[in-house]
C-alpha cells in the first residue's frame, strides 16, 4: 500500500512504433498503454455507417407524420447517438478534461482491503454502477412526460445523456477518483470553502427527502385499491428475509443461488397475487387505502433503517438488482420482438398549452424537469463520487462505467417512454388524469378524455373497463405517478411478444411488482444514507451531539431514522391526502430536486475544471450546467412566484386561505373545511420547499462564481487533488480488450503467484 | 459444444462476480497477498464483517 504523501517515481516509459508502454516497476509488466494509432478506414467505415443509421431513424422519428411510426426506429436512434457520444464526444472529455493516468492507482488500488475496496473488473463494475444509478426514475419521468409527445421527450433523453447527463456523471467519477473517492458533498467544502459546502450538503439532505417521498407517493399509487399488488408486495418482505437467513445461517456467500431461489418465489408471490386477489379475504385484507399504504410504507421505511442490513436490505438489494438487469434487458428484447407503433403524437396540444392534466407547466421548463433522470440526474453524483471509485480498477475505465453507465440508463428511459407512447392515447388520459378530473369511474372518465380533443377514435365507458380486467384490476382510472401506466405498456409489449394475452395481467403485476422493488429498495437505502448525512451533519455542531458520531450508539440512531422518516413520511402523507393530486403537484418538485443536485454536481465539477486550468474546456460541464440552471430557476421562479394557481405554489396557498378566512367550506378541488386546510397547508410546505431549494442552489453557485474567479485570477484555494501514487496492477479500457490490451493481460496472467491481480479478471 | 460450456462460465463468472459469490474468493487472494500469515475469517465471518460495514456506511441507491 503506497503512502499517499510521497512524490511517485518517474514512471518508465517504453515506446514502440505508435504504442507507449508504461511501467512503474522494471520487474513488472506495463501498467498503462498509450495507443496512439491512426484511426483505421475499418473503424471509419464503421462508425460512419453507425451515424448514417442514427440519421436516418431521427429523420422518421422526426419528420414522418400522418402514419404512425415503429417503436423500433427510437430504439436505433438511441443506440446509434450513445455509440456516436460515447465514441467521440466521451473521447473527447477523456483526452482535454479528464486525461486519464493509468500508471496512477485508483482509491480502489491503494485502500485495497478485500472487502469494500477493490478492483473490479470493468465489466463487473459497469453492472454494479448501472445497478447502483437505474430505479423507478428513469421509468416514471418519460411516462409522465408522454402527455407532451414523444418527440420533444426521445430528443432530451437522449441528447440530454450525451452532452449533460453522461458528462456529469463522467466528470464527478472522475474528480472523485482522482480525491480518493470523496464524496460530493466532501468535495464541494474542499473545492468551494466551508460556505458553498455546508449549502451543498444540506441541499443534498433535503433533495434526498423530497425524492423519497415522492418515490414512495409512486408506490402507494400504483398498489392503492390493488389487492393482487400489495399481495405480491408485501410477500417481498417474507421473501427477503428467508433469504437474508439462508445466507446467514445456512449457505453464507451463495448470492446468487439465493437470488435465483428468491426470484422464484417472487414469480410465485406475483401468480398467487391473482388468485388471492379472487378470494373474499384476499380482498379484504390486501385492499387497502392511499393513507394506510403511505403508514405501511413509512413504518417499513423506519423499520428498514434500523433493522441489521444482512436480514432485510442486503437480500432485497439482490433481489433488485437481478431483476432491474434482467426485466430491461426483457422489455428491450420484448419491443425489438413485438415492434409496436406509436399511438401518442409526436407532440401534442399540451406542448403548447402547457394546460395538461398530469403536470402542470409549459414544455420549457417543465418537460425537462419531469424527465430527470434518463437525461439527467443529479443523484447520480452521489453514487459516483463516494460508491464507485472504491471498486475502479483504472482510470482508463471511467469513461466506459461513468459516461457508459448513464448512456445505458437513458436508454431504459427510452423504452420507458415507448411502453407510454404505444398506448391507446384515451387510455393514457384516463389513467394519468388526477382523480378530480376524471371523477375516478370509468363513465366520468370516459367523458372526460374524450372532451380533451385527442386525435384518434373516441373511447367508451366499457373500452376503459375491460381495459382494467384485462390486467386483473378492478379500475385503472387516475392511477397517476407513471408505474401503472408503465406496467400497462409493458404488459402489452410483453404479452405480444412472449406468451399471448392470456399472460397479460401477470406481465402487469410482475411490471407494477418489479417498479415498487426499485422504490422499496431506494427508500430502504436512501433512509439509512440519510440518517448518516443527519447525524454526521449534527455532530459536527459539537457538543452532547458530537456522540452522534458513534454509529452504534442506538438513541441517536433511532432518533436520526425517527427524524428522516418523519420528514418524508410527512410530504408523502401530504401527497396522499392533497385534494389536488398528489403528483400532480409533488412531481415537479421531484424533478426540481433532482435537477438542482445536479447544478450542485455540475458546478463542483465546472469549478474544478477551472482551477485545473482547463478554461478552454469549461463549456464541457458550463453548458449543461447553464442549461440546467435555466431549467431548474425557472421552474422554481414559476413555482414560487406564478399567479396561474395551477402552478404557483403560493397563487393557490394565498387563494386556498383567502377561502378559509372568508369562511367558505369549500373552494376549488376541496371540497370540505378538511380539505381545505389540507390545501392551504401543503401549499405553504411546498413552497417553503421550492424557496429553500433555489436558495441553496444560488449560494452554492455564488461561492463556485467567486471561487472560479479568484482562481482565473490566480488567487485563492489551490485544487484539492491528491499526489497521485503510482499503480501496480493492470486493467483493459475498452469493454472488449484491444489485441494490444491482451497481450499486457497475458504478461500480468503469466506472473506467478500473481502479486496483484484484479478481482474478476482471473475467472478465464 | 466447447463454445457453448465457455459462454456458459464467462455469464456464470459475471453473475457471480456481480452478485458477490466470489467475494470471499477475492478476500481470501487479497489477505493471503497482501497479509500472509494473518489469521483468515471463515466465509460466514467475512459476510458478518461485510453487513456490519455496511450498517455503518451505507451506500445509497438511485431513484
Amino acid at each position: 500500500m503506497g503512502s499517499p504523501t510521497t512524490a511517485p517515481p518517474e514512471p518508465i516509459e517504453e515506446i514502440r512504433g505508435d504504442v507507449t508502454y508504461i511501467r512503474t516497476d522494471k520487474n513488472l509488466p506495463p501498467v498503462a498503454i498509450v495507443d496512439r494509432s491512426p484511426i483505421t478506414t475499418r473503424h471509419k467505415l464503421v462508425f460512419g455507417s453507425i451515424a448514417v443509421l442514427g440519421s436516418l431513424a431521427w429523420a422518421v422519428i422526426a419528420f414522418m407524420r400522418g402514419e404512425t411510426v415503429n417503436a423500433v426506429w427510437f430504439v436505433i436512434a438511441a443506440i446509434c447517438t450513445y455509440v456516436l457520444g460515447f465514441r467521440f464526444y466521451g473521447r473527447l472529455i477523456e483526452m482535454k478534461i479528464v486525461r486519464p493516468r493509468d500508471d496512477y492507482a485508483t482509491p480502489a488500488e491503494i485502500y485495497e482491503n478485500g472487502t469494500d475496496y477493490m478492483p473490479t473488473d470493468r465489466r463487473v463494475l459497469y453492472g454494479h454502477h448501472f445497478a447502483a444509478i437505474a430505479g423507478a426514475g428513469p421509468l416514471v419521468g418519460p411516462v409522465l412526460a408522454t402527455q407532451m409527445g414523444y418527440l420533444p421527450s426521445a430528443i432530451w433523453i437522449i441528447i440530454g445523456a450525451v452532452f449533460a447527463g453522461c458528462v456529469q456523471d463522467y466528470l464527478v467519477l472522475a474528480i472523485s477518483t482522482r480525491r480518493r473517492g470523496r464524496s460530493l458533498g466532501q468535495m464541494a467544502r474542499d473545492e468551494l470553502g466551508p460556505i458553498g459546502g455546508t449549502a451543498a450538503i444540506i441541499g443534498v439532505l433535503v433533495i434526498m427527502v423530497i425524492l423519497l417521498a415522492v418515490l414512495g407517493l409512486v408506490v402507494v399509487n400504483a398498489l392503492a385499491e390493488s389487492p393482487w399488488g400489495v399481495f405480491s408486495i408485501a410477500m417481498t418482505i417474507p421473501i427477503a428475509i428467508f433469504m437474508g437467513l439462508y445466507l446467514r445461517y445456512l449457505r453464507p456467500g451463495r448470492v446468487t443461488e439465493v437470488t435465483l431461489l428468491g426470484i422464484v418465489l417472487l414469480l410465485i408471490a406475483v401468480v398467487a397475487g391473482g388468485w388471492v386477489a379472487q378470494t373474499t379475504w384476499g380482498t379484504e385484507w390486501f385492499t387497502l387505502s392511499k393513507s394506510t399504504l403511505s403508514w405501511c410504507i413509512i413504518i417499513y421505511g423506519f423499520a428498514a433503517s434500523v433493522m441489521p442490513v444482512w436480514l432485510l436490505l442486503a437480500p432485497r438489494d439482490y433481489l433488485s438488482t437481478f431483476m432491474k438487469v434482467g426485466t430491461i434487458a426483457l422489455l428491450a428484447l420484448g419491443i425489438v420482438i413485438a415492434r409496436p407503433v406509436m399511438q401518442a403524437p409526436a407532440i401534442s396540444q399540451f406542448a403548447k398549452s402547457g394546460a395538461g392534466p398530469v403536470f402542470a407547466g409549459s414544455l420549457f421548463p417543465f418537460l425537462f424537469i419531469t424527465i430527470a433522470c434518463g437525461a439527467l440526474s443529479g443523484f447520480h453524483s452521489l453514487i459516483a463520487s463516494g460508491t464507485t471509485p472504491k471498486l475502479l480498477e483504472k482510470e482508463g475505465q471511467m469513461r466506459l462505467i461513468g459516461y457508459g453507465g448513464m448512456a445505458t440508463e437513458s436508454f431504459v428511459a427510452v423504452m420507458a417512454l415507448i411502453t407510454a407512447s404505444i398506448l391507446n392515447q384515451h387510455l393514457y388520459f384516463a389513467i394519468n388524469a388526477p382523480g378530480a378530473q376524471t371523477g375516478r369511474a370509468a363513465q366520468s372518465a370516459a367523458e372526460y378524455v374524450n372532451g380533451l380533443g385527442l386525435s384518434g377514435r373516441a373511447i367508451t365507458a366499457a373500452e376503459i373497463t375491460d381495459a382494467a380486467n384485462s390486467v386483473g384490476e378492478k379500475s385503472i382510472v387516475s392511477r397517476t405517478g407513471g408505474a401503472p401506466t408503465l406496467a400497462f405498456g409493458m404488459a402489452e409489449v410483453l404479452s405480444k411478444a412472449f406468451g399471448g394475452s392470456g399472460l397479460k395481467a401477470f406481465w402487469y403485476h410482475f411490471a407494477i411488482m418489479f417498479e415498487a422493488l426499485f422504490i422499496l429498495t431506494t427508500v430502504d437505502a436512501g433512509t439509512r444514507v440519510a440518517r448518516f448525512m443527519l447525524s454526521d451533519g449534527l455532530s459536527n455542531l459539537g457538543g452532547p451531539l458530537r456522540r452522534l458520531h458513534d454509529p452504534s450508539w442506538k438513541v441517536g440512531a433511532w432518533t436520526c431514522s425517527l427524524i428522516v422518516v418523519g420528514a418524508w413520511g410527512s410530504i408523502l402523507l401530504m401527497g396522499v391526502s392533497d385534494p389536488l393530486g398528489g403528483i400532480n403537484t409533488l412531481f415537479p418538485l421531484f424533478g426540481i430536486a433532482n435537477q438542482l443536485l445536479a447544478a450542485i454536481a455540475l458546478t463542483v465539477v465546472t469549478v474544478v475544471v477551472i482551477k485545473m486550468g482547463l478554461l478552454k474546456w469549461a463549456w464541457i460541464p458550463g453548458v449543461p450546467l447553464l442549461w440546467d440552471l435555466a431549467v431548474t430557476l425557472t421552474a422554481s421562479w414559476q413555482k414560487i412566484f406564478s399567479g396561474d394557481p395551477k402552478l404557483g405554489y403560493w397563487t393557490q396557498h394565498f387563494q386556498y386561505r383567502g377561502a378559509q378566512e372568508s369562511g367558505k367550506t369549500s373552494f376549488g378541488s376541496a371540497k370540505d373545511a378538511d380539505q381545505l386546510s389540507d390545501v392551504v397547508r401543503n401549499t405553504f410546505i411546498q413552497g417553503t420547499l421550492s424557496i429553500v431549494f433555489a436558495v441553496v442552489v444560488i449560494i452554492v453557485v455564488i461561492t463556485a462564481v467567486i471561487t472560479a474567479l479568484r482562481s482565473i485570477r490566480g488567487s485563492g484555494r489551490p485544487l484539492a487533488a491528491e499526489n497521485p501514487v503510482p499503480s501496480r496492477i493492470f486493467g483493459p479500457a475498452r469493454l472488449v480488450a484491444t489485441p494490444l490490451e491482451r497481450e499486457v493481460q497475458k504478461q500480468w496472467d503469466a506472473l506467478a503467484p500473481s502479486p496483484t491481480k484484479s478481482v474478476g479478471t482471473s475467472g478465464h | 459444444m466447447g463454445r457453448v460450456s465457455a459462454f456458459a462460465d464467462k455469464i456464470r463468472w459475471y453473475v457471480g462476480s456481480l452478485m458477490g459469490d466470489s467475494h470471499y474468493r477475492r478476500y481470501v487472494e487479497y489477505q493471503n497477498r497482501a497479509h500472509p500469515g494473518e489469521p483468515l475469517l471463515s466465509e460466514s465471518g467475512y459476510w458478518r464483517m461485510r453487513h456490519d460495514m455496511t450498517d455503518r456506511s451505507p451506500t445509497p441507491r438511485c431513484c
